[in-house]
Formats: C-alpha cells, structure tokens, sequence
C-alpha cells in the first residue's frame, strides 16, 4: 500500500479514538463545565483532528474542524462561558464531526448544509461572547515559499544589500547566523554568488566580552530573482532577534548608495530590540527582557551569566503542575480481527481435540486416579482458561454503543421537538465484539421509539405530574454468564387497549381473543405491526419491532418487554458473552444426539405419567407446580421420528420462550453438559427452521444445536417441520 | 548528511507522517507522544540535531517542553522547530518566548519541512 495512504488509514483509526475522547470529555463537561482539564483535552482531539485532516487534503473537515476549535479555544481561554446552550453546540457540533469524518473514511457525501448551518451557530456563539477574534484565525498556510522561485520567470535580477545584525536572543533561540547566510546565498543568480562581509568593529576590548552577547553583523550583496519578500523570508523565523534591512540597489558597482534606494525594513524594532515580544500578551515567561537590558547596559554585573537560564525557571513548573490528574491511559496493541478470529478457532480446535481425547482416555478403561486422567484434567481447566482469555480479546466495552445511542436520543429529541435526557450504567460491560456491532440497528430503532412513541410530549408531561424532561436509559451488565441489556423509558407506557384494537384491525388476532397484559405487549413484536397512526419520520422507517426481535434472536438473544401504564416500558435484551462458544446440554433425541443451549433451560425433569394431560388432537401438556405447560416432542418436531404414543421414561426439558412463556421439550435422555464450539451451518450447509447451528462432539460426531425459540414458534405454527429430511454424520 | 531528529505530537497521524518524511531523507527520528516523554526520550537518545515539536499536547504542552529543553546547559543550542496549524502571531511569539527556534505550520508540505530543517541545522 502507498505509504501515504497507510498513514491516511491510521488517520481514521485515531480519529475514532479521538472522537471517542471528545464524547467523554463533553460528557465530563456537563458534570463539570469549569474542569479546565477536560475542556483542554476536548480543545486538542479536535486539534489533532484538524491537524490530521489537513495533510491529506480533507478540506471539509479541516474548515468544520477549524471552527469547532475556534470556539474550544474561546471556552479555554474563559472567553466564552460553558453555557447549557454552549454545551448543547458543541455536542451537536462533535456528532457532526463524527459524521464528517465517517463521510472522509468511507468516501461517502456528506451534505454540506449541516455542516454549514453548524459553523454558522458556533460563529454566533463567539459573536455573543465579545469580539470574535479568534475566526479571523484562519487556517491559512504561511506564504508559500514556492512564490519565490516562480517570481523569477521572465527574469528581472535585483541587486540588493541585506544588513543584518543578530541580537543574543537569535543565538539563545538556537539559531545560526551562518545557515541563515547561507540560505540566502542560495537565492543568489547562478554563476554569482552573494559578496558576503562581515563586521566586526563592535567587537569590544577583550577584557569587556560578554559571551553571552553578539557583537558580530553582516552586510550581504546578492544579486537575485527574489523579491523583497522572499530574500525577508530566509529570516522568519529569526524576526525580532535580529536588524535586518533589505535593500534593493539598481547597479550593484555602486552598493553605498544602495541604502537610499526602496528600502524594505522586515521589522526592526530599533530602540528596543525586544519591544514586540515584550507586548505580546499572555507571556509565560519574561526572560528575554533580560537580554536588552544587558546589550543596553554593559556594566551590569549579572550580564555574565546566559540570561535565559535564570530568567525562565519558575516557569516550567506551572507547566507541569497543570496536568497532574491526567491518567496513564492503557496500553494497547492494535491486532488485525482476522489473526484473532484466527486464535479463536484454533483454539475451539484445541476444545474440540482435548474433548476426543478425555473421551478415548474414557474408552480406554483408565482409572480417573492415573496420572494420565488427572492430568488431562488439568489440561482441561487450561484448555478452557485459555478460550476465556482468547475470547476476551474479542470483548469490547458497550461504551462506544452507548454513545452512539446517546446522539441519537439527541437526535430524536430534535426531530420529535420532546425533551429528553439519556442516562446510561455498565458502560464497561464486555460484549464481544460482532454482537457490539450487531446490536446497533435494533438498539437504535429501540432507543428511536422510546423517544417517539414512549415518551409523551412535554405538555402531556407536565399535565401528568411529570417532570416536563423525559428520560430514557441504557443499562447493560453481565448476569449469570450472559448480558443483559435494558432499554427504558419513563413515558405513558404500553396503550395496551389500542395495541389489541390494532392488532385486531390488522387480522393479526381475532376480536375475541383472550389476552393476558404480557401477551399484548408482545404483540408489538409481531410482523406488520406499527403503533404510530402517522409514520412519522423517525421511527416509521419500515422497521418493526419484529425486524428487532429477530436479529437479537440471531445473536443468540433474547428480547423481553414490560410496561407500566402511565410509569414507562422497559425492553431488556439478553445476550450471549460470544457467538463462538455455548454452554450446552448434550441430550439424545432419537438416534441423534442435540444440544440444547443451557441459557435457555430454566429445569429438567423426569415426568410422572400423572403430570402429563392430553389435550385433544395429540397435543399435551405438563402439569408443573399447578401451571400447565404445552410440551413439543422435539424428535417429531426435528422430523427424526414418528410422534410418541407417550412420555414414559422420556426427559423433559422446561425452557423459558422469548415472551416469557414455558414450553416442555420432551427428548429421549440426557448425556452431559459441557461447552461446545458453535459452527455455523448457514454458510456450509444452509438454514435449517428449528437448528441455530452445529458442533463437533468429543467422539468426532457432528451434534445439531437446537434453537428453542424457533422450535417453540414452528410447534405453534402447527405441525411439525418435515421439510428437511436432514442426515447426520456419524 | 544525516541528521538526528526528535519529533514529538501526541498524534500518531502526525507522528507517522513527520517519520515519513523524514526517515528516507537519510534522518535519524525519535519519536514522543508528549512533552513528558519527549524529555525522557531526550534523555535516552544520542543528542539531536533538530528537535521538532507540537504545541498541544496532555502532560507537558510545547511550551513547557522547550523550556524543559531549554534548561539543559547541552541543549541550549540545539535548534527547535514547532508544528502549530495556528498561524496566530502569539502563538508563534509564545513558543519563541519559550526559546523555539521556528515553526512548521501544518499541514506541512515535505519540502517546507525539510527547507524549514535545513535552515536551522546543518
């Protein structure tokens, strides 16, 4: 890859870390709008963004950048005071940036109206503040020194004499006089090279040298294409520690006249060398008024000692006192997610081989006391240490979810014209990393309909007693090896009236169906259904909550929805730590062996005959603790058998459905319990109604991992799913 | 002619590309993350020709940096350029308070960074 181009991809890479760091820090800043730290910070994200985005040409995002800035650096430098209206641009400001810069990584338009409108309310926002004297910063480049040489196209040569005389300070500022010569010797016509004189007369006895001054000054004679301007150049960065006249003579034979002649004078403070950096304001140190004052005055006895060491030590200290909070930050090592994945699957593998081997070690009719069985016991809690480590690297904080999240309750907030505030807890909580990314669209839809359809207007909200500012919140946190993450919302709650009267006129129920309050919420769940009587342009986008439902069913999850009327409606999802591996119950069904994922198992029992009620047309169900539970022949189900006449000396497995509801899977006996490596069976085989994947047991034989939720749904959907006759290996 | 160069920003954007720069012109480069690691690598490192350095930055900013620098009897010389995107005169007269030498104003152009080095280092 074009070197460049390499470097242009770290770019992007470190922009999402700045970007994260500005989130923090403007969250921080409604905590704290007076932590200077945390304003500095925000100010050099921005800063490093604009930096970056310059040296490869990124206009758009350089001049949004620029602006962003301008009004950091105000609030920075208490010019501008961190009002709630403040605080409220600057975030709406780091969304827009966050766009712009997604916009620059992917190639993709950015509609440049928004930025616009953007830049000119943060311009407003300083106009307010006092004089906006920071927008006239512009990023503007220093004059281009490539000028110089084109000026010489059609060549007209000037003779020019260049006095110039260093003060000490060019020399305590690391200058050379003798690289700035020959700088602008070089800008000498060829074939004539600059007449270069040195004068030394100020020289003193050597009894009066102070060797921390200079004495020495130059008289250059060029003849050159430069302009004025470009010879001048040469000594930028020397300007103000030095006397510097350039003049331009017509006939360089006669150069003492020159003086007379268009005289350009790059700023030579004459009396007082020093008098310009002695105005600026905002001066950290004042050392260099030393140096003057000694040139001025030679009997000054401390003029021995170089001025700049003395003068300028109380002045690093505040430097460094400022920033004594700021963490270590952690280290990190960026990996390619292929190599990961890589190690993952290796060491499901290893999984895989160290189960073959534990069950030949079996076979083999060892004692569990051998060496051999204790150390293969040993190698199995390794074995499983290692894919915990190796599936943590995987693991990522939900943070940077969250925050995505938060922007779009801002968002919405806008669009609805609702008042609402974002709280979210368990930031750090670990998900691997595919769910992360998976999880965005339907916590997105989630978090848009709880501000558009859960969250009442402010009047309603005022006239209910409630405070006029809606909240919504985010809560993630690991719960017994598995996440659960809670969308809610303290709005009017679940109109279960009108949810049933729709769910009616749309056929997706009949009128006089008995509905328990649980079984209506979830109607919203069902294909086809949308509450909004107008689509309104947040959430009506043709997304339902069933297209919500079933990708987190596709990550292994589960969605679950409670309201209460009048208090709110809180959606909590429940997830697996990773998609590669499963904790599962190794069952018999049939002559097949099935896993079924322990997540899901709330109970196993062995039923009494006594518990089993026939309902009619061969459908059953198990009495447990007085509730009644429809049971699902999981072998009829899969097609791996005839239906059972009945359940003796069956096992059956008490699952939780995604509604909340129990379902009885009946299957032939249990064999273990134990993890299993998920392989997917829709890129090497296809999708199979009933199965969520494949795995590869102990013995080498390929088990089938059931998925209770589709196996609950294809039951209720009637009769059993015939329509794959599917043959296993082994 | 190859020189030893320090460069220190807190973006590795800016890092890789002054590296890029600057490594196949035959230049020797350290790289720092901020003022306090740019000092430490100092320490470390065979004496610079050229110390290049950003203006904002966590921990110790450019300021206090070439002060740091400045404060060494070694260093006292040793030329210093400054990367700064604002063309604000005060910032520029801040950082030769501090005792800079010059600056590079980013975005930089390879060539301008180079000629801005040459000029100050030899």
């Amino acid at each position: 890859m074009d070197p460049m181009e390499e470097i242009k991809q770290m770019f992007f890479v470190e922009c999402e870390e700045l970007l994260e760091a500005l989130q923090d820090g403007l969250e921080q800043l409604l905590e704290d709008p007076t932590e200077a730290e945390t304003v500095a910070t925000i100010f050099r994200a921005v800063h490093s963004m604009k930096g970056g985005a310059g040296a490869f040409g990124l206009e758009d995002l350089v001049g949004f950048a620029h602006n962003f800035e301008t009004v950091l650096d105000a609030l920075r430098s208490n010019r501008l005071e961190p009002t709630d209206e403040v605080l409220t641009e600057l975030q709406r400001s780091a969304d827009i940036l966050n766009d712009l810069v997604y916009a620059c990584k992917d190639g993709t338009d950015f509609d440049q109206s928004r930025s616009d409108a953007q830049i000119v309310k943060l311009q407003a926002l300083l106009a307010n503040e006092g004089p906006a004297e920071a927008s006239a910063d512009e990023p503007a480049p220093v004059a281009e020194p490539a000028e110089v040489e084109e000026a010489g196209e059609g060549s007209s040569f000037t003779n020019y004499l260049v006095k110039f005389k260093p003060h000490s300070g060019l020399y305590e500022r690391g200058s050379d006089p003798a690289l700035l010569i020959r700088d602008l010797c070089e800008l000498a016509v060829e074939g004539q090279p600059a007449d270069i004189e040195c004068d030394i007369s100020a020289i003193p006895e050597i009894e009066d040298i102070d060797p921390g001054q200079s004495f020495l000054s130059w008289e250059i004679r060029i003849k050159s294409e430069a302009t004025e301007a470009g010879l001048a150049e040469v000594f930028e960065f020397v300007e103000g520690d030095c006397d510097l006249v350039i003049s331009a003579a017509n006939v360089l034979a006669e150069p003492e006249t020159a003086e007379t002649e268009a005289e350009l004078e790059v700023d030579v403070p004459a009396p007082k060398p020093q008098a310009q950096a002695d105005s600026t304001p905002a001066q950290v140190s004042d050392a260099p008024a030393d140096a003057p004052t000694a040139l001025a005055d030679p009997e000054k006895p401390a003029s021995a000692t170089p001025a700049p060491a003395a003068a300028k030590k109380p002045a690093p200290k505040t430097e460094k006192a400022r920033e004594p909070a700021k963490g270590g930050g952690n280290a990190t090592v960026r990996v390619d997610l292929d190599r990961v994945d890589r190690l993952i699957n290796l060491v499901g593998e290893l999984v895989i081989n160290q189960a073959m081997l534990s069950q030949s070690v079996v076979e083999s009719g060892l004692a569990n006391s051998t060496s051999i069985a204790v150390g293969l016991e040993e190698f199995k809690h390794l074995t499983r240490e290692v894919q915990e480590s190796v599936l943590a690297i995987r693991a990522q904080p939900v943070k940077s979810l969250f925050q995505r999240m938060s922007r779009i309750v801002r968002e919405a907030a806008d669009a609805t014209g609702k008042k609402v505030n974002i709280v979210s807890d368990g930031e750090m909580t670990e998900v691997d990393k595919t769910v992360i990314e998976r999880l965005a669209d339907p916590l997105t839809h989630m978090i848009r309909n709880a501000v558009d359809h859960g969250l009442e207007s402010p009047e309603k909200r005022t006239a209910a007693g409630k405070d006029e500012v809606g909240t919504v919140s985010l809560i993630a946190e690991h719960r017994s090896g598995r996440v659960l993450i809670e969308v809610s919302d303290d709005g009017a709650g679940i109109n279960r009236e009108r949810v049933f009267q729709i769910a009616v006129d749309k056929g997706l129920i009949s009128p006089d169906a008995q509905l328990s309050n649980s079984e209506i919420d979830n109607l919203l769940f069902l294909p086809g259904f949308s509450t909004a009587e107008k689509v309104s342009d947040l959430s009506g986008r043709g997304v339902g909550m069933d297209v919500v439902k079933r990708s987190i069913a596709s990550l292994g999850g589960r969605i679950n929805i409670s309201s209460n009327p009048g208090k709110g409606t809180i959606f909590s999802i429940s997830l697996p730590l990773t998609l590669a591996i499963l904790d599962g119950m190794i069952v018999s069904v049939g002559s097949e062996t099935v896993v079924v994922p322990l997540s899901a198992i709330l109970e196993m029992l062995k039923p009494e005959e006594a518990q089993i009620h026939p309902l009619g047309s061969g459908e059953s169900v198990l009495q447990v603790r007085g509730e009644f539970v429809p049971t699902i022949d999981v072998a009829y189900q899969l097609g791996f058998g005839p239906k059972l006449e009945n359940y003796n000396d069956r096992v059956i497995l008490l699952i939780e459905t995604s509604d909340g509801g129990q379902r009885a899977l009946v299957v032939d006996s249990i064999q273990d319990q134990r993890q299993v490596v998920i392989k997917g069976l829709e890129e090497n085989y296809g999708e199979v109604s009933g199965i969520a994947a494949a795995t590869i047991l102990g013995d080498g034989r390929i088990a089938l991992i059931l998925d209770p939720d589709a196996i609950v749904n294809d039951a209720q959907g009637g009769g059993p799913t015939h329509n794959s006759s599917f043959a296993l290996a082994g | 002619m190859s020189l030893n160069i320090l460069a220190v920003d807190d973006s590795k954007t800016m890092r890789d590309l002054l590296h890029a720069a600057l490594a196949p012109q035959g230049f020797d480069v350290s790289l720092a993350e901020d003022g306090v690691h740019g000092l430490e690598t100092l320490k470390e490192m065979t004496p610079p020709d050229v110390i290049i350095t950003d203006i904002n930055m966590p921990k110790l900013d450019g300021f206090g940096f070439i002060e740091g620098v400045r404060e060494q009897q070694n260093y006292r010389g040793t030329p210093i350029l400054v990367l700064t995107t604002e063309s604000a005169p005060e910032l520029k007269m801040r950082a030769r308070d501090a005792g800079a030498t010059g600056w590079i104003v980013k975005p930089f152009d390879k060539d301008k960074l180079i000629a801005a080095i040459r000029r100050v280092a030899n």
